[in-house]
């Protein structure tokens, strides 16, 4: 469905993305784990043309897209929930949500707002609060929900699970499973929180430097020393 | 580090003593030459003499003094402390009042040439709050609602002033033929100027629009042939009503006055030039209100939110915001032509940098984005200084000092709480 061939980016002399292949099939949850740095959200973000790839290409259902505006890629089916969130913070949470459905047709307006209140009912019942006044958990619920009020075809999500407290991080992860388990949704999900996104994930790479070193099931990945060296150690609370 | 300490604990009385007896002693050292001692003269010799009890008053006061502002300090910071906490539970749940204050001062301002009829300087004064309104809301699209600031606004306030100068002195035209081509001129004078600038960030697109109102003030000053240069253009046509001109009765056809068996008295133009600015500004009032309730008017906002989540979603921010600079150019020109046909007189000193500061502290005042705010800073920018006449050249000073208190007093304007563009009725509730 996406598919990374060999590409590289860089921000003036800095290269940040050093040939990396990778794809993502329909259905599947897979995800991107690195330290700070090794140039995941680069990676996301080169997917809508920023930074543009400098080499290699990006196509989305079989059409190469490393070309193409950044309004033309989002509007194409691929939704990104940036890291850090990004919500309108002096607009109503509908508002926000009313954002996430600018582009898409007026008639299922109101069936989607539904659906998003069934999996984020605090939503529901904020739907007048300004959104910067949200708690951050209730943030991110809103930046998904946004997200997903554009029916995209693959959601992308930089580090949801970023400066949350536990309990709110397992629900973020919930969501995930549940949204790709039940509505079948294609997700890509960086994260820095490797248990937790491992575990759900069907597939996973593991980025350092710019460049692919690892990658699995989520379950091999689980299990690399490598992978437990690296980046779960820390996290062996979880 | 004192800060440090009283943002960490509560302050007690005896580190406010303290600091009460420091500032004593400073009262002290400066108050020795500066009221201890004094020069008296005697007999033609200057003797130095002693003053202690004044100095003792002095520092008395100054130590009394500083305990009551800390204490009033204290007692200020508490209570914004304890509003910034209820602020986090704030809802945006439209205001009823607001709505019915709205209704009041429209019912206001249809009746007050009426009630004012026989006082000219109320109507005019009126319509010159009503002409800064309208560019207030013109040039809140812009600030208020996308974010950018535009410091340059009274450029198309003069494209609209000049072209319904030139079009109507040069070719005849009237005021409602160009209305809409001065209004169109403005808006492509906005894209000409934004196009190559609204990539630009806050402070650059602050200066590139400043430099762009000073550069069509200069061109319009030395541009003689085409814009009269200094000299201005005189003796532009007054609006009519329908065609019927404000004139004394005459013999080549009829007049307002004549036409509806009045006696004629310049007042007629004065109130129906209100009138016309009255329904001017509602109509933008409604065109704003409109857009705001559409995708175009939620995307302006958010782009002044948050530019990344707007690419996200798939907005052309570029766009986004050159539509709002286009429509805040194009009113901002409507307002102009009726500056022009108002005065029947214009020049470039009426197209200044300080005009610009004007409108735009008409909005910051007002609560950027506030419709109602606009209004009601456009009535205090405009009449302050008129009523401040008596003071002659303490005018300004106390106009900024009135602007300083509303400052200190609203920080985020008179209306800073937005009302929600849009609330949903049928699905929630
Ligand atoms: N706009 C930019 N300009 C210059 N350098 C950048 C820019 N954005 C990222 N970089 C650099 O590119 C490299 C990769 O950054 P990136 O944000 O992709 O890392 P990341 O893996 O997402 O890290 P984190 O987990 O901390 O979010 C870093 O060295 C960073 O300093
Ligand atoms: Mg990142």
């Amino acid at each position: 469905m996406l598919q990374y061939t060999d590409v590289h980016a860089h921000y003036g002399a800095i290269h940040a993305l050093r040939g990396v292949t990778l794809d993502v099939q329909e259905g599947e949850i897979v995800t991107l784990i690195g330290a700070n740095g090794a140039g995941k959200s680069t990676l996301m973000n080169t997917l809508f043309g920023k930074p543009r790839a400098s080499a290699g290409s990006i196509s989305f259902l079989g059409q190469d897209i490393s070309r193409h505006h950044t309004h033309d890629i989002a509007r194409s089916g691929l939704a990104l929930v940036p890291e850090g969130r990004h919500i309108f913070a002096r607009m109503s949470v509908l508002e926000n949500l009313q954002m996430g459905s600018i582009f898409s047709d007026p008639a299922h307006f109101d069936a989607d707002l539904q659906r998003i209140y069934g999996m984020f009912p605090i939503l529901q019942q904020r739907l007048e609060q300004r959104a910067g006044t949200l708690s951050g958990g209730e943030q991110q619920m809103l930046a998904i929900g946004r997200a997903l009020m554009s029916r995209p075809k693959v959601l992308l999500l930089d580090e949801p699970s970023l400066g949350l407290a536990p309990l709110y991080i397992k629900q973020v992860f919930n969501i995930i499973r549940e949204l790709n388990e039940r509505d079948g949704m294609t997700i890509m999900l960086v994260e820095q929180n490797a248990h937790h996104a491992l575990r759900i994930a069907h597939r996973g790479y593991v980025l350092q430097h710019g460049e692919i070193v690892l990658s699995g099931t989520g379950k091999e990945l689980l299990a690399s020393p490598e992978v437990r060296a690296a980046y779960l150690e820390s996290s062996a609370h979880a | 580090m004192t800060t440090f300490q009283a943002r960490t604990h509560t302050v007690t009385l005896t580190e406010r003593l303290k600091d009460a007896t420091n500032v004593a002693l400073i009262a002290i050292l400066l108050g020795i030459p500066m009221i201890g001692l004094h020069t008296v003269d005697a007999g033609g010799k200057l003797m130095v003499a002693t003053r202690w009890p004044w100095l003792l008053a002095f520092v008395a006061t100054m130590f009394f003094g500083r305990l009551a502002l800390q204490f009033a300090i204290d007692q200020f910071k508490l209570k914004r402390l304890t509003r910034q906490r209820t602020r986090t539970l704030e809802v945006a749940t439209p205001r009823p009042w607001l709505k019915w204050l709205g209704y009041g001062l429209l019912g206001f301002s249809l009746v007050l040439p009426i009630a004012f009829s026989d006082n000219r300087y109320v109507v005019d004064t009126a319509t010159t709050v009503l002409i800064y309104v309208m560019l207030g809301w013109g040039l809140n699209v812009v600030v208020g609602l996308a974010g950018l600031l535009d410091l340059g606004y009274v450029a198309f306030y003069a494209v609209g002033a000049y072209s319904y100068a030139l079009l109507s002195t040069q070719f005849g035209w009237n005021f409602w033929e160009t209305l809409p081509v001065a209004g169109a001129l403005a808006a492509l004078f906005g894209i000409l100027l934004g196009w190559p600038t609204l990539r630009l960030r806050g402070d650059y697109l602050a200066i590139v629009t400043l430099g762009f109102g000073e550069i069509i003030r200069v061109i319009l000053i030395n541009w003689t042939e085409f814009s009269g240069g200094p000299n201005g253009i005189g003796s532009i046509e007054r609006p009519s009503f329908f065609g019927l001109p404000f004139k004394p009765d005459s013999d080549d056809g009829a007049t307002f006055a004549s036409f509806f068996g009045l006696e004629y008295a310049s007042e007629h133009r004065v109130i129906f030039l209100y009138y016309l600015i009255l329904v001017l500004a509602l109509l933008t009032n409604l065109f704003i209100a409109r857009l705001r309730k559409l995708p175009v008017g939620l995307a302006w906002e958010a782009v002044r939110e948050d530019e990344v989540a707007c690419k996200a979603l798939g907005m052309n921010v570029t766009n986004v915001k050159l539509s709002a600079f286009a429509i805040g150019a194009m009113l901002g020109g409507f307002a102009g032509v009726f500056f022009a046909a108002r005065q029947g007189f214009i020049s470039p000193e009426s197209f200044v940098f300080s005009e610009s500061a004007t409108i735009l502290a008409i909005v910051v005042l007002g609560g950027m984005g506030s419709q109602f705010g606009v209004v009601i800073a456009a009535s205090l920018l405009v009449i302050l200084p008129e009523l401040g006449r008596d003071f002659s050249e303490y005018r300004m000073l106390l106009f900024g000092a009135a602007m300083i208190l509303i400052m200190v007093w609203k920080p985020g304007g008179l209306i800073s709480r937005r009302e929600p563009s849009k609330v949903l009725a049928g699905v929630e509730k």
